[in-house]
């Protein structure tokens, strides 16, 4: 019953890349939308708000992803949602990178000097104002460099959502492997993949952080 | 459209509410007094210029009239209305008042084109177009029409104060601070700023300024008023204060900047 390791074997590996692809979008995604209030919050003059979303950022920092996985993942039942590989892998990370970009941002918010802030203050420019068209915009471009940076880490740590039977690309090696016992192979394969994914992405966080130095060196 | 601001006489608004009345104003920071019973009223159209040593509370008794620093006791009117810590009326008062820090505080990713016109498109809901035209008239009266397209890092210390100038106006704010304009700037740039803001005192502006710039002073003030350890130790025209200056500690800090 060993199966060969040939073309299919290789093909079904690779064609896994979509779901890692996937997960680490909508987790990008959500992680960014989340990411955005958990900063704003950290920032905000309102005190429940900022300790609400240090809390937020304090639980997720500090607790392995793999129970964040397994908690989010045997907590739907508990709330009365079907068991889903998907949905949990989906939550779980949303949530993981909400906390972390949150924190990213948070800092990269606070990096715009306080004359900016002062400015749009004496032209008594609104909260909207301020943040949208003065305060944002110069803070994502520190953030460039730090939030791909984190894009990187977050692909990688899809892999763990295998545990959990979500079938992506770390899953579908292991399947693999154990049907063609050919380990060292396969998992160097899925090695493979995973750099071909995220080295770009570190260039361009290299090349964006060159740049943002320069600018700032101008 | 009329370039310059239609300012009324400094003598008919006398006898109406004064621009700006500070009364019993107190600041601390921690267990430091910033600020100790501050008392300044200041007619519409009247030029005062606020100097003393650093550290003695000159910066942060004008910034606490538009309410970047928050007081711990006194009251503060701008135009006989007092401020509150409510938000709207604190953005009331902002928008009457303009300020141009010692640093620009230009903001670095907008053309000056747009950093003159936000506020007026955000704050005043003046349609771009009109906003654009009263952006270039006031670029043109601080003399840099045509940098308008240019970003802030592009121009020289001189011109981007100018042009934070510019930006303060496009408000059209009753009353301007100047939180040590030229401090920051090279020497060959500060006369370039002084003349915008003597131009600007000509047409009847109400400012107050700290400055060490003792010439502009003498030539612009109506009242130069000295502090020191967060209290008004003197105040007095130009004349008088520069020639006969009635306090030991005046007298000694003109002697150390002149």
């Amino acid at each position: 019953m060993i199966r060969e390791f040939g073309t299919g074997e290789v093909i079904y590996i690779v064609l896994a890349i979509r779901w890692t692809i996937a997960l680490s979008l909508i987790a990008f995604l959500g992680g960014a939308l989340g990411g955005l209030t958990v900063a704003l919050a950290r920032v905000s003059d309102n005190t429940s708000a900022r300790l609400a979303a240090t809390g937020f950022i304090r639980l997720f920092q500090g607790t392995p992803l793999l129970m964040q996985l397994f908690i989010v993942y045997f907590g739907l039942n508990i709330v009365g949602l079907p068991t889903s590989a998907w949905l949990a892998a989906a939550v779980a990370l949303t949530l993981h990178a909400s906390a972390f970009l949150g924190e990213i941002w948070r800092g990269c918010i606070q990096a715009v000097p306080r004359g900016q802030t002062e400015a749009a203050d004496a032209l008594a420019y609104g909260y909207v104002t301020r943040l949208k068209d003065v305060i944002l915009p110069q803070a994502a471009r520190i953030a460039a460099a730090p939030t791909t940076g984190f894009l990187v880490q977050l692909i990688k740590s899809t892999s763990l959502a295998s545990i959990i039977g979500f079938t992506e690309l770390t899953r579908a090696g292991q399947v693999i492997s154990n049907a063609t016992f050919k380990p060292f192979v396969v998992i160097s394969l899925v090695a493979v993949l995973y750099f071909i994914l995220c080295w770009p992405l570190s260039l361009a966080a290299k090349r964006l952080e060159s740049r943002f130095d320069r600018a700032v060196a101008r | 459209m009329n370039m310059v601001p239609t300012k009324p006489e400094p003598a008919l608004q006398a006898q109406t509410l004064p621009a700006i009345e500070l009364q019993g104003l107190e600041k601390w920071y921690g267990a430091f007094q910033a600020l100790k019973n501050v008392d300044l009223t200041v007619q519409s159209g009247e030029k005062i210029v606020i100097c003393g040593p650093s550290g003695s509370g000159k910066s942060t008794l004008i910034r606490c009239i538009n309410q970047l620093e928050e007081i711990q006791g006194g009251t503060i009117r701008v135009d006989g209305k007092a401020l509150t810590n409510d938000p709207k009326s604190v953005r009331a008062v902002r928008r009457e008042i303009g300020m141009v820090f010692q640093q620009f505080n230009l903001f670095p990713h907008m053309t000056i084109l747009e950093n003159c016109i936000l506020g007026p498109i955000k704050v005043a809901g003046v349609p771009r177009a009109e906003a654009e035209e009263i952006a270039h008239e006031y670029l043109k009266r601080v003399r840099i029409p045509e940098q308008a397209n240019k970003y802030p890092a592009q121009l020289s210390g001189g011109q981007q104060q100018r042009v934070a100038i510019a930006r303060a106006l496009c408000m059209r704010p009753k009353v301007m601070l100047f939180d040590e304009p030229t401090s920051a700037l090279d020497p060959e740039m500060v006369n370039e700023v002084l003349d915008t803001m003597i131009d600007l005192a000509s047409d009847g502006m109400t400012m107050i300024c700290v400055t060490h710039e003792m010439g502009f002073a003498r030539k612009v003030a109506d009242r130069v008023i000295f502090m020191d350890h967060g209290e008004i130790i003197e105040e007095n025209d130009p004349e008088q204060f520069f020639e006969a200056p009635r306090h030991e500690r005046t007298r000694s800090f003109l002697g150390q900047i002149a």
